[in-house]
C-alpha cells in the first residue's frame, strides 16, 4: 500500500545511492550526452526531444549560443558563428592554411589558434567548452542535479596537444573528467556489450571531421584495442566540400562571400545525406552573385568522392599491418559515425573486408552510449557485467635529437598507461638546464612529425661535462596524455619542468580562464537549484496526482479546488525560472494536501484493520 | 599494489625460461590488468590513481617484454648480468653481417622497382633465419651457456630491425 509520500522542499526522500555520470560525445558536427538509467543506456534529448546538439557556437549581441539557435545563425553571422571547432583543436594558425572553409578572422600568432569573436578572443578551447557546458546543463536538468563524473570521447587518431585541449575544454565546461575516451573504443564497448561479441572487430568510424579505424580483440570482458589508425582531419565536413566545389564548378562562379559560401555548403550537405536514400538530389541556392540550380545524382557523388573514400582505406590497411592482421582475420566491421551512412563508404568497406558491415546500432549515437556505459562504471556505480579496457597511443611520441632526427621513445599502439625513461648527460661544465623538444608521429624528421612541447629542465646540479646523469621519465596515461618528469641520478636532484606547449593552453591560460569562469559560476549554481527543484516538484505531482486518483472521495468539493489550485500553481511554477516562487509553490501544495494526507494514512490503517479481522474470523 | 622489486616473470607467476607459454602469460596479464587498470581506480584518491597508473604501466612493460622472444631473451640474459643490448658493441660475426648488409641492398633494388614480390621474400627469408635463431637461443640458454646465448640475441636483434625496416618499405608500397 502506497501512503502519500511528502516531504520537505528540497529534501530527497531518497539518498543520492547512485552517481550522475555522463558520456559526452564532442563531434565535429554534432555532440551528444547519454548516461545509464535504470541499467539502460540513454541519449538525453533537448526539450524538444532532440538528441544531437549541432557543435556551433554563437557569440551574439547579448548572449551565447550554443546548438541549433547558433547553426540558425551560421549563414547571417559567419564570422561570430563558429562550427566545426572539433578541426582546430591542438592546431595552429599553419594547419589552417588560407582554407576557404573558414570565415573566422583569425588572430594572428604563434601557437594555439585564436579567433577574434564579437565576444573578444576566444580560443578552440574555450569555443568547445561552450558545447560542453551546454551539454552538463542538459544532463544536469535531465539527473536533476551536478553531474559526478563525465567521459569525454576522443578521436583516436588524436595526437596529444587535441587530447590536452579537449580536456582543458571539459574542465573549462566545470566537468569532472573521468577518461577521455577514444571514440571507436566507446564504440566497441556499446556494440560489444550489447550484442555478447567475442573475437577480433574493426571498428570503422568515419565522423564529420575525423576518421578512425580500431582493430580489437574482445574475449572474456576485455576489451583490447591491437592497433588504431586514422586522419584526425577527414570527415563528412570533407565529402561536403567536395559537393559544394561540384557545385561552384558547374555553376561558373567566382569565389563567394562567406554568408553565400555556408548557405551553399548546407546545401551541399543536404544534397550528400539525401543521396543515402536516393539517386539524384537537388542543389538550389539563391547567392548573391546569381542563383545555382544543379542535380547531383549519386554517380557523380561517387565519382568526386572516390579519393576521400580511398584515403578511409590506407590507415584501414596500416592499421590491419600494426595488428598483424588481414581482413579475413576479422570477425565483424561495426560502422560509427554520421558519415557512415553514405553508400559508397558501406560499398567500400563491404569489399574491402569481404563481409557487410555491421550496422544494428545508430551510428550517431554509438559513442555517446559507450562512453555513458563506461562512466557509470567508473564512476563506481558498480552493476551487472564487469569488463576490462585496454587501449593504446595511436602515434609515437619521441624527441629531438642531433640533425633534427626525431628518436621514437614510445612507439604508436603501445598499450597505455606506459612509462619509458632515458638518459641524459650535459655537455658543458656546470651546465644546469637542458631543453627537450617532445614531438609525436612517425616521420624520421623532426620537422615532419607534430611539436606538442618544448621542456625546460632547470635546477641540474652543476658538475663537469658528461658528469651528470639526468634520467627522463614520459608517462602515457590512461587518457593518452603525455607527462614528462626528470631527476639527476648521481645527486637524485628532481629538475623542475617549465613546459611550453606547441599549440596548447599553458597552465597559467588555463587558470585564467577557470577564475573568469568561476564569476558565472554562481548563475550555475543558481540553476542547479532550479533543477533539482523541479525534480523535487515533478515528484510531488506524481504523488498528489496518482493519490487523487487512488482517494478523490475523502475530498469535499472546496477541499479537491484547493488542492487542484495549489496542484496547478506548481505546474506553473515549474516551468518559470525562479527557484524561489516554486519552493513557495511546493510547500503550499504540501499545506493543501495535509489533511488529505491524514485521510488516507486512517483509510489505509482501516483497511488494514479490516482485512486482519476478516483473517481472524476466517 | 604490485611488488615493483619482482621481476617480470615473477610478476606474472611464469618461470624464468625462454619458452613461455602465450596462453598462461597473457591470461595473467589480463588478471593483473584487471586488478590495477586506472579504470578500477578512477574513483580513487589522487594518491592511489598514481599507484594505478605506475602499476598498469609496470604490468604492460612486463608483459611486453616477455611477449617479444627478442626483447624476452635479452631480459633474460639481463637477469643473469649481461646486457645485450650495449649499442657501443657493435661487433658481429662477419658473414652474418655480410648476408643481412646483401639482403639489405636485394631490398633496396626490389623497393625502387616497386616489387612486392621481391620484398616480401626478402622478409620470407629473414623470417625463416629469426625461427633458427630463437630456437638456438632457446638452447643456449636453457643450457646457461650466457656467451653464446649473448651472441645470438644480438644476431636475433638485427634481424629484427631488419624485418621492421623491411615491413616499412612493403607499407610505404602499400600507402602509394
Amino acid at each position: 500500500m502506497t501512503l502519500f509520500q511528502i516531504s520537505e522542499p528540497g529534501e530527497s526522500p531518497l539518498p543520492h545511492a547512485r552517481k550522475r555520470a555522463i558520456g559526452i560525445d564532442l563531434g565535429t558536427t554534432n555532440s551528444l550526452v547519454a548516461t545509464v538509467r535504470n541499467g539502460l543506456a540513454v541519449v538525453l534529448p533537448d526539450t524538444e526531444g532532440r538528441p544531437l546538439v549541432p557543435s556551433v557556437v554563437r557569440y551574439g549581441e547579448q548572449r551565447v549560443d550554443v546548438g541549433y539557435q547558433a547553426l540558425a545563425c551560421a549563414t547571417k553571422d559567419p564570422a561570430n558563428t563558429i562550427v566545426s571547432v572539433k578541426r582546430l583543436m591542438g592546431r595552429g594558425l599553419d594547419d589552417v592554411g588560407d582554407d576557404r572553409r573558414y570565415p573566422y578572422r583569425f588572430v594572428e600568432g604563434e601557437g594555439i589558434i585564436r579567433i577574434a569573436t564579437r565576444a573578444g578572443v576566444k580560443t578552440p578551447v574555450e569555443i568547445s567548452a561552450e558545447i560542453l557546458q551546454a551539454l552538463r546543463k542538459r544532463a544536469e536538468d535531465s539527473l536533476g542535479g551536478e553531474i559526478d563524473g563525465a567521459i569525454v570521447t576522443v578521436p583516436a587518431y588524436f595526437d596529444d596537444a587535441q587530447r590536452q585541449a579537449t580536456k582543458d575544454a571539459a574542465r573549462l565546461a566545470g566537468l569532472t573528467v573521468l577518461r577521455l575516451l577514444n571514440e571507436p573504443t566507446a564504440a566497441a564497448i556499446a556494440y560489444g556489450l550489447d550484442n555478447a561479441s567475442e573475437g577480433t572487430y574493426a571498428i570503422f568510424d568515419l565522423g564529420g571531421g575525423t576518421f578512425d579505424i580500431s582493430i580489437l580483440k574482445l574475449s572474456r570482458g576485455v576489451f583490447e584495442v591491437l592497433a588504431t589508425n586514422g586522419d584526425s582531419a577527414l570527415g563528412g565536413d570533407d565529402f561536403d566540400h567536395r559537393v559544394f566545389c561540384w557545385a561552384l564548378e558547374q555553376a561558373r562562379m567566382p569565389p563567394l562571400s562567406a554568408a553565400d559560401a555556408r548557405q551553399l555548403m548546407t546545401r551541399a550537405r543536404d544534397a550528400k545525406e539525401m543521396l543515402t536514400g536516393h539517386d539524384a538530389a537537388p542543389i538550389v541556392a539563391e547567392l548573391s552573385g546569381g542563383a545555382i540550380e544543379a542535380t547531383l545524382t549519386s554517380t557523380t557523388f561517387t565519382d568526386i568522392t572516390r579519393t576521400l573514400v580511398a584515403k578511409t582505406l590506407a590507415p584501414v590497411k596500416r592499421a590491419l599491418r600494426d595488428a598483424k592482421l588481414t581482413p579475413a582475420d576479422i570477425n565483424g566491421v561495426v560502422l560509427v559515425g554520421g558519415a557512415t551512412r553514405m553508400p559508397q563508404i558501406r560499398r567500400a568497406v563491404a569489399e574491402f573486408f569481404g563481409q557487410p558491415p555491421l550496422t544494428n546500432l545508430n551510428p550517431e549515437e554509438v559513442v555517446a552510449i559507450g562512453a555513458a556505459i563506461q562512466a557509470n562504471k567508473l564512476v563506481g556505480n558498480r552493476e551487472g557485467a564487469d569488463w576490462l579496457l585496454l587501449d593504446v597511443i595511436p602515434l609515437s611520441l619521441g624527441i629531438e635529437t642531433m640533425g633534427g632526427l626525431a628518436e621514437k621513445i614510445v612507439p604508436r599502439n603501445s598499450t597505455i598507461p606506459v612509462t619509458r625513461a632515458q638518459e641524459f648527460t650535459t655537455f658543458k661544465d656546470g651546465q644546469t638546464a637542458m631543453a627537450l623538444h617532445v614531438v609525436q608521429g612517425e616521420r624520421e624528421k623532426v620537422a615532419d612529425c607534430r611539436s606538442l612541447a618544448r621542456f625546460e629542465l632547470r635546477g641540474i646540479p652543476p658538475m663537469v661535462a658528461g658528469a651528470a646523469r639526468i634520467r627522463v621519465s614520459f608517462e602515457v596515461d590512461a587518457d593518452g596524455l603525455l607527462s614528462v618528469s626528470a631527476r639527476e641520478q648521481i645527486t637524485g636532484h628532481e629538475a623542475s619542468i617549465v613546459v611550453k606547449p606547441s599549440y596548447g593552453l599553458t597552465d597559467g591560460e588555463i587558470a585564467r580562464m577557470l577564475q573568469d569562469s568561476f564569476a558565472h559560476a554562481s548563475d550555475d549554481a543558481q540553476a542547479r537549484a532550479l533543477a533539482e527543484a523541479r525534480v523535487e516538484a515533478d515528484r510531488i505531482i506524481v504523488a498528489t496526482q496518482s493519490a487523487l486518483a487512488a482517494d478523490a472521495d475523502l475530498l469535499d468539493a472546496d477541499e479537491r479546488a484547493a488542492i487542484d489550485r495549489a496542484l496547478d500553481a506548481v505546474r506553473q511554477a515549474h516551468d518559470g525560472t525562479n527557484r524561489a516562487a516554486l519552493a513557495k509553490a511546493v510547500a503550499a501544495l504540501n499545506d493543501a494536501t495535509g489533511t488529505f494526507a491524514a485521510r488516507r494514512m486512517d483509510r489505509g490503517v482501516s483497511r488494514a484493520l479490516t482485512g486482519r479481522r476478516i483473517d481472524a474470523l476466517g | 599494489m604490485i611488488d615493483f622489486s619482482r621481476n617480470h616473470f615473477e610478476l606474472f607467476g611464469l618461470p624464468p625460461r625462454y619458452r613461455v607459454d602465450d596462453g598462461a602469460l597473457e591470461h595473467a596479464y589480463r588478471a593483473l590488468q584487471a586488478k590495477v587498470h586506472p579504470d578500477r581506480h578512477a574513483a580513487a584518491s589522487d594518491a592511489q590513481k598514481r599507484q594505478a597508473l605506475q602499476a598498469s604501466a609496470r604490468v604492460n612493460e612486463a608483459y611486453k617484454t616477455l611477449r617479444d622472444p627478442v626483447a624476452r631473451a635479452e631480459y633474460l640474459l639481463e637477469l643473469r648480468g649481461v646486457d645485450a643490448t650495449d649499442e657501443t658493441d657493435t661487433q658481429l660475426p662477419v658473414a652474418f653481417l655480410t648476408q643481412q648488409l646483401e639482403r639489405r641492398e636485394t631490398a633496396d633494388e626490389a623497393a625502387s622497382a616497386h616489387d612486392d614480390a621481391g620484398l616480401a621474400a626478402i622478409s620470407d627469408d629473414v623470417a625463416a633465419d629469426a625461427k633458427r635463431l630463437r630456437s638456438d637461443v632457446e638452447r643456449a640458454l636453457d643450457s646457461n651457456d650466457v656467451v653464446a646465448a649473448r651472441g645470438l640475441v644480438r644476431e636475433l636483434r638485427f634481424l629484427a630491425k631488419l624485418a621492421e625496416d623491411l615491413d616499412a618499405m612493403r607499407a610505404l608500397e602499400l600507402d602509394r
